[in-house]
C-alpha cells in the first residue's frame, strides 16, 4: 500500500494503544516499534519500516515523543552508516540478523576504515583479507575508531587482491569485535581524552557470510557509508550553536569586549547567519524533492566557522583563556562540540576539517563534481596495489 | 510538496518568478551581451553620451513590464513583490546590463510609494505604464542604516535650490524625486522635470552606471508628499541589491570555471591544478551563501516583515562575495583578464562600485551591532 501522512499517523497510535512501555520494559517496547514497521519508516517492510516516504519518519517521531528511545549518540554509526549499507548490500539473511538489534540499541556497531597509512586515500588501505575456506583471515591496524570499546560490530574495509589497481581489490566485512584477535586501545587525542581507538587485528577470523557485496567491489560499498557520514555531519539543525554560546558571553561579559574583537564577532555573526540560511534553503529544496549540490559544502563551511568561532571565544576569555578545564586522559562517550571549556572547544574544532573528509577532499569533490573541473593527473590508477609506492 | 515550499518565506525559487527570470534572461541573451554593453560603454565614451541602453530599458520594463513590478494594480503596476524584482535584478547583475531598473523601477518607485499625495500617484501610473522614467535624487553611496538630513532646500517661492553628489540614472531620467528639507517641519518630497536641474555625469568607476552630480538652482517643482518613504526605498534597495551583486558573482563563477576548464599549461587544463580548484570550491560555496541571504532579504522585504537584519546581513555577505568572485574572474584569467577587450572588467567594477552603495560591508556590520544585540566596548 502507498503510505501517507494519516496513515502512518494512525499505525503509530493504534500501536501506542496497544503497547503500553512501563508494562513491557524498554527494550522489548523498542523491538515491537521495530516489528510494527515504525522504526524507520522509509526501510522495507519487515526490516523495521514500511516502505513509506522518508519524511513521514517526522509524524512518527511526533507520537513517540516522550516513550523509550534508542541512544542515538551511542549507536549513531551504526543508524547513519552501517545501517544504510546493510540494506543496501546485505543478503536478506544479513539485513534479518543484524538491522533489529542495531536500532534498538542492543548492538553497538563502529567503523573500521582510516589507518595510518590510509587517510584521504583511503583506497590505499593495506589491512589484508586472506581466505582460507569459508573464512577471512584478517590482519592490519585501523585508527580514528569511536565507539570501538563499545562495539559488538564493525563494518570493515579490507584488501582481498594486492595484484589488481587499489580500487579493485578491496573487499567489504562486518568485523566481530568479540572475535579473538581484536584488540581495542584508546588514542588520546589533543584534546586530552580519547574520543577515538586504535584497533588490532592479528589474524581475525571471519566467516565469509560477514561479507557484505560482492569479493572486490569493497570500494564501491564503502561509498554508500562515506555519502551516509558526510550528510550525518553537515545536514543536522541544531537548536544549540556556537555562535549563540560566544554571543551569550559577549552580552554577560561587557569588559571583555575590544574594539578589534567586536569587528570580528560582527563579521563572524554574518557568516553564523548566512550558513544558517544556506542550510534552511537546502532543506527545503530536499523537502520539495530536489537535492542541491549545496550539501557538500555545508561541512566544509561549517568546520571553518566552528574553527574561527571558537578561536575568537579563547581570545575573547583573555586570563581564563589561559587555562583549560581538565587535562586527564579519559574516554569520552559521546562527542560534544560545545561541551566543557573554551579551551577544549577551541582544541576540538580542530578536527571539523579532518574527520569525515578534510576540507582539501571536499574541495576537490565540489570542484570536481559540482563545478565540473577535471581531476588531477592520477600515477596510481592503474598500478597493482602492491607496486604502488610508500 | 511541502507547505513550507509555496509560503510567501521559501528560500527557493517560485514557478512565476523562473518564468519571469525566463522572459528577462531571454531578452538579455538577446540584445545584451558582455560584447554588447562593452561596445555601447565604448560609444558612450567616445562621444560623451551616457552609457545607458534605453532602447533595451524599454523592453526591459515596458513589454515585460519590470518597470512596473512594485507599483500596485490599482496605479497601473503589476502588484508583484521584492521577490519578482530581486529575480530581475539577478540578471540585470549577471548582464551589467546599463537600464535604469534600480534607480527608477527601485529607488523613485519605493520614495513614491510613500509620498501618498495624488500627485505622487500620478506619477507611479507614469513609471509603471514606461511613460516616464525616474530618478530618486540622492547619494548611491547613501546607507540605509544613517538617516542623513536632505541637503536640497525650499525657497519661500516655492523652487528649489541645493546640490546632490553621486546620484544614479538622473541623466535617463524625465522626472527628479528629491527628497527637501522644509524649515520647521518633516522632509517632504518634490517632483522636479530633469530640464529644470542641472546634471553633470562624473567619469565613474562602474562604467556601466555611472553617478552624476544634480545641481538646483531656484528650479520649479512641485510637492507629491511626505518624504517618509525615502529610508524605506533605501533600505528595500540595499535589498535588492544584494541579488544584483549575486548576479555578478555568479556570472564571474560560471566564466570563470568554463574558462579554466578550456585554458591548458604544462600540457593540461589549468582548471585541474589544486592551488586553482580550491579557491573555485570556496568561491562556490560563498556564491551559494549569498543566493540563501540574497532570497531571504527579498522575502522578508516582499513579505513586509521587519527587514533589516536580513538586509544587513545579505548586504555584508553578497557585497563582499562580488568583489570577491570578480577578482578571482580577472585574477584567474591571467593575462586576458586584465584586458580592456574581456568584459570581466565590467564586472569588477560593478561589483566594487555595488559594494560601496547603499551602505558598505562595513556599515552593515556595524548595524547589527545594534540589530543583533552585539553592542561593542563599553568606553
Amino acid at each position: 500500500m502507498a503510505w501517507d501522512e494519516a496513515a502512518v499517523d494512525e499505525r503509530a497510535q493504534a500501536f501506542l494503544a496497544e503497547h503500553d512501555p512501563a508494562e513491557m520494559g524498554r527494550l522489548d517496547f523498542l523491538r515491537a516499534r521495530f516489528d510494527a514497521g515504525l522504526a524507520w519508516v522509509h526501510f522495507p517492510e519487515g526490516l523495521g519500516g514500511l516502505g513509506a516516504a522518508r519524511g513521514l519518519q517526522a509524524v512518527v517521531e511526533r507520537r513517540f515523543r516522550g516513550t523509550p528511545d534508542n541512544d542515538p549518540g551511542l549507536i549513531a554509526i551504526g543508524l547513519g552508516m552501517a545501517a544504510p549499507t546493510i540494506l543496501a548490500f546485505g543478503t536478506d539473511e544479513q539485513r534479518e540478523r543484524f538491522l533489529r538489534p542495531l536500532w534498538t540499541g542492543e548492538e553497538v556497531w563502529c567503523q573500521l576504515f582510516s589507518e595510518p597509512g590510509a587517510g584521504s586515500d583511503l583506497a590505499t588501505l593495506a589491512t589484508r583479507a586472506v581466505r582460507e575456506g569459508d573464512e577471512w583471515v584478517v590482519d592490519g591496524q585501523k585508527v580514528w575508531t569511536s565507539g570501538a570499546h563499545h562495539a559488538r560490530w564493525a563494518i570493515l574495509v579490507a584488501r582481498t587482491d594486492p595484484e589488481v589497481p587499489k580500487h579493485r581489490g578491496l573487499s567489504y566485512f562486518v568485523c566481530d569485535m568479540e572475535a579473538p584477535g581484536v584488540e581495542v586501545r584508546p588514542l588520546r587525542q589533543i584534546t586530552g581524552e580519547a574520543e577515538f581507538n586504535e584497533v588490532f587485528l592479528t589474524g581475525v577470523r571471519l566467516p565469509d557470510s560477514l561479507r557484505l557485496g560482492e569479493v572486490g567491489d569493497g570500494w564501491r560499498v564503502a561509498q554508500t557509508t562515506l555519502m551516509n557520514e558526510r550528510v550525518a555531519i553537515g545536514g543536522t539543525p541544531t537548536r544549540r550553536t556556537m555562535i549563540g554560546l560566544l554571543g551569550e558571553t559577549w552580552r554577560e561579559r561587557p569588559e571583555l569586549r575590544t574594539h578589534s574583537l567586536h569587528q570580528r564577532l560582527l563579521a563572524l555573526w554574518v557568516d553564523a547567519e548566512v550558513m544558517r540560511l544556506t542550510a534552511t534553503r537546502l532543506r527545503e529544496q530536499l523537502a520539495a524533492g530536489h537535492p542541491g549540490p549545496e550539501g557538500s559544502g555545508m561541512k566544509l563551511a561549517f568546520a571553518r566557522l566552528n574553527q574561527e568561532l571558537t578561536g575568537l571565544e579563547v581570545e575573547l576569555m583573555r586570563e581564563e583563556g589561559l587555562a583549560y578545564d581538565d587535562w586527564t586522559f579519559r574516554r569520552s562517550d559521546s562527542v560534544d562540540f560545545l561541551g566543557r571549556g573554551s579551551g577544549y572547544r577551541y582544541l576540538r574544532a580542530k578536527g571539523n576539517s579532518i574527520e569525515g573528509g578534510t576540507s582539501e577532499i571536499l574541495r576537490n569533490i565540489i570542484a570536481e563534481r559540482v563545478l565540473g573541473l577535471p581531476s588531477e593527473p592520477r600515477v596510481d590508477k592503474d598500478v597493482a596495489w602492491k607496486d604502488l609506492p610508500r | 510538496m511541502s507547505e513550507e515550499a509555496h509560503s510567501p518565506m521559501t528560500l527557493l525559487y517560485t514557478e512565476v518568478e523562473e518564468e519571469l527570470r525566463a522572459a528577462v534572461r531571454g531578452l538579455l541573451t538577446d540584445r545584451s551581451a558582455p560584447s554588447v554593453v562593452l561596445a555601447h560603454v565604448e560609444s558612450a565614451a567616445t562621444t560623451g553620451a551616457v552609457p545607458y541602453d534605453m532602447e533595451l530599458w524599454k523592453a526591459l520594463g515596458r513589454d515585460i513590464g519590470a518597470a512596473g513590478l512594485l507599483i500596485p494594480e490599482d496605479l497601473g503596476g503589476a502588484g508583484a513583490s521584492a521577490r519578482e524584482a530581486a529575480v530581475v535584478l539577478e540578471e540585470l547583475g549577471r548582464s551589467v546590463a546599463p537600464v535604469p531598473y534600480l534607480s527608477s523601477a527601485v529607488l523613485a518607485t519605493r520614495a513614491l510609494l510613500g509620498a501618498r499625495d495624488e500627485a505622487a500617484r500620478e506619477l507611479l501610473g507614469r513609471l509603471a505604464s514606461g511613460e516616464a522614467t525616474a530618478a530618486l535624487v540622492v547619494s548611491f553611496a547613501a546607507s540605509p542604516h544613517t538617516c542623513a538630513r536632505p541637503v536640497v532646500t525650499l525657497g519661500a517661492d516655492g523652487t528649489l535650490t541645493g546640490r546632490v553628489t553621486g546620484v544614479i540614472g538622473a541623466e535617463v531620467a524625465d522626472v527628479l524625486i528629491v527628497p527637501v528639507a522644509v524649515e520647521g517641519g518633516d522632509p517632504a518630497l518634490y517632483a522636479v522635470d530633469a530640464q529644470a536641474a542641472r546634471i553633470k555625469t562624473v567619469a565613474s568607476l562602474d562604467l556601466t552606471r555611472p553617478i552624476a552630480t544634480v545641481s538646483f538652482t531656484g528650479a520649479q517643482a512641485r510637492p507629491v508628499g511626505s518624504a517618509a518613504g525615502v529610508a524605506d526605498a533605501l533600505l528595500l534597495a540595499a535589498g535588492l541589491l544584494a541579488s544584483e551583486q549575486l548576479g555578478v558573482a555568479e556570472w564571474c563563477l560560471s566564466t570563470t570555471v568554463a574558462y579554466v576548464r578550456e585554458r591548458k599549461q604544462f600540457a593540461r587544463p589549468v582548471g585541474s591544478f589544486q592551488a586553482i580548484k580550491h579557491r573555485l570550491a570556496d568561491l562556490w560555496l560563498e556564491v551559494v551563501g549569498a543566493r540563501a541571504a540574497a532570497r531571504n532579504a527579498a522575502a522578508l522585504l516582499g513579505a513586509g516583515e521587519d527587514a533589516g537584519v536580513a538586509v544587513a546581513v545579505a548586504q555584508a555577505h553578497c557585497g563582499t562575495v562580488a568583489v570577491h568572485a570578480a577578482e578571482e574572474c580577472i585574477q584567474l584569467h591571467g593575462g586576458i583578464g586584465m584586458t580592456w577587450e574581456h568584459p570581466a572588467h565590467l564586472y569588477l567594477k560593478r561589483a566594487k562600485a555595488d559594494e560601496i552603495a547603499l551602505g558598505t560591508p562595513g556599515d552593515h556590520r556595524d548595524a547589527l551591532a545594534t540589530l543583533a544585540d552585539l553592542p561593542g566596548p563599553v568606553s
